[in-house]
């Protein structure tokens, strides 16, 4: 069998792979987080409740309407997207001209009411969701097994990701974003309606949100919890790439992944800590993040 | 179909307000706060089609304020204010450029994370009370004629937005607000900190603009700037009119003017 480093191939690949789709998590949360933050000012502590909604919608549109995996994957988005946009405009907004910690708190509650609701109704273990049966099985590598569903996973995640990347680099809209990001008063003065675009913005984020949690459905243990360990380590991929970069958000999130990953190899007891590491060690040498803007 | 007849009652109410060509913006009693600190204390001006109009006065006297209290942009405000014969109290901030109106913050407001042309493009464009007098109003100026009134600008198309000089960032801000279609333009301060060369090229863009029957307020410092551009100027003190100055009063009143300004 190949080796490397005394590793075999064969488990160094698995490894990079499984850092990889946690990766692609990483990346749809922290995308998410930096849209809502770059136009809200609001960190959105909500967002790893939002994640678990989607997972919880998928895995109850499935017992109980029959919704399957590739209709919740769009319709499940745009139901929990829309519960953002309710949000958005019954909380966030009557807060807005108040200090951010205030949204931040806000949100906090919020995740906790969500995670609370869902636990009473459910209870904390988790229930499992079928992987799709167009996307079972695998493929045998030379070097790997490679699980259909994982790689479809990570290409699903880049898509939506490069698109929301585009959406905001490339487009009117996003120029739209972008200008209301930086000077949102000049912006309404030149007649656009900020108050719509900032509910849009924030229902994208939880969108996204809500579309990760569909893909993790089949990967993860669907549970009420499932959100709040996730957001905590999303939080440290935002910190390292910096906040309110659009492709820092997304290359930090897969990078963070990869080295996950790869430590689980080389040193398996750093792995839950290795991304903090990396945060303490960004927060000293450059405090803005990555690609964040040096204040 | 609503807003067509809309457009016309408006047409005809302030058509029949003044003979003397129709009140593009009007201003009574117009009072305003930012938070506790209260900036106008009952402004009253108006201006016609095609004037140019400035408002002098020192630092701090309410001419910005005027301005940003016209777009919504303060606080709380008590008073009238008609746009084109429109009550525009009650509206949005977002409605208001979409009379027609269009804004030249001091600060510029070029958009750093935006290219020089995303930042030409991004202001919606609006409509304007389409009277025709020689030119088809309602429509403001292409990038080509934009690019041809200001080259550096083509020059510069792709640089972002806050990579610009200051002279540049200042045409950008200005030609922003051309292409949306705009006829009653607020311009705050344009040459504050510009070249002699670039506020010569300011002047004649304004005269040009004048010459096509926009309408256009102009905060100025500046006093030499403004005064061949101007058909009357308006003297601000503590938040209010002290004097309207017609451009016919004007040579006999610089003495007092500059005693006033502090030039």
């Amino acid at each position: 069998m190949t080796m490397i480093f005394g590793i075999p191939l064969m488990v160094l690949f698995g490894q990079l792979m499984l850092g990889l789709i946690n990766g692609a998590f990483y990346a749809l949360l922290s995308l998410g987080l930096a849209v809502i933050f770059g136009l809200l000012r609001i960190i959105n502590f909500a967002h790893g409740a939002q994640y678990m909604l989607g997972a919880f919608a998928a895995l109850l549109g499935a017992q109980y309407l029959g919704l399957n995996y590739w209709a919740a994957l769009i319709v499940v988005p745009l139901v929990v997207g829309a519960l953002g946009i309710v949000v958005e405009r019954l909380l966030l907004r009557r807060i807005q001209h108040l200090d951010h910690l205030y949204g931040l708190l806000l949100t906090f509650g919020l995740a906790l009411i969500f995670e609370g609701t869902l636990v009473n109704l459910f209870g904390v273990s988790g229930s499992s969701y079928p992987i799709p049966e167009a996307l079972s099985g695998g493929f045998k590598l030379s070097f790997m097994f490679l699980p259909t569903y994982r790689a479809w996973v990570l290409v699903a995640a880049l898509v939506v990701c490069f698109g929301v990347w585009f959406l905001i680099e490339r487009t009117r809209l996003g120029a739209y974003l972008r200008a209301g990001t930086e000077n949102p008063e000049l912006v309404q003065a030149f007649g656009i309606n900020v108050p719509l675009m900032v509910s849009l913005t924030y229902g994208l984020g939880v969108a996204l949100a809500a579309f990760a949690g569909v893909l993790a459905a089949p990967l993860y243990p669907v549970s009420p919890t499932m959100g709040s360990s996730l957001l905590i380590v999303v939080f440290a991929v935002v910190v390292i790439g910096g906040m309110g970069s659009i492709l820092g958000a997304i290359l930090t999130g897969l990078a963070m992944g990869l080295i996950e990953g790869l430590t689980k190899v080389f040193y398996p007891e750093a792995a839950n800590t290795v991304i903090f590491v990396v945060m303490v060690m960004v927060l000293m040498l450059r405090p803005a993040g990555l690609f964040g803007k040096e204040a | 179909m609503t807003v067509v007849m809309e457009q016309a009652t408006d047409r005809q109410a302030s058509a029949a307000d003044s003979p003397m060509g129709e009140e593009q913006l009007c201003l009574r009693e117009l009072n305003a706060w930012y938070g506790e600190s209260h900036v106008l204390h009952g402004v009253n001006m108006t201006v016609r089609r095609g004037e140019l109009v400035t408002l002098l006065g020192r630092n701090g006297a309410g001419r910005s304020s005027t301005l940003r209290a016209i777009m919504n942009m303060v606080g709380r405000r008590s008073g009238d204010i008609l746009i084109k014969g429109q009550d525009s109290m009650g509206l949005a901030p977002h409605r208001i450029a979409h009379l027609g109106v269009g804004f030249c913050p001091e600060e510029r407001g070029i958009f750093a994370s935006l290219s020089v042309e995303e930042n030409l493009l991004l202001p919606p464009l609006v409509k304007s009370t389409g009277h025709d007098q020689g030119r088809s109003q309602g429509q403001g100026m292409s990038l080509d004629e934009l690019y041809a009134l200001f080259p550096n600008l083509h020059e510069r198309r792709t640089s972002q937005g806050t990579r610009l000089s200051g002279g540049e960032q200042q045409m950008l801000a200005l030609a922003r607000i051309l292409r949306t279609g705009a006829d009653l333009l607020l311009l705050d301060e344009i040459t504050e900190g510009l070249a002699p060369v670039i506020n010569q090229k300011l002047a004649e863009v304004l005269m040009m603009l004048k010459a096509r029957g926009m309408t256009i307020v102009l905060v100025e410092q500046n006093f030499r700037f403004a005064a061949p551009l101007a058909d009357r100027h308006y003297l601000m003190e503590h938040g209010t009119i002290l004097e309207e100055i017609s451009a016919a009063e004007l040579p006999a009143r610089h003495e007092y003017l500059h005693k006033v300004l502090g030039v």
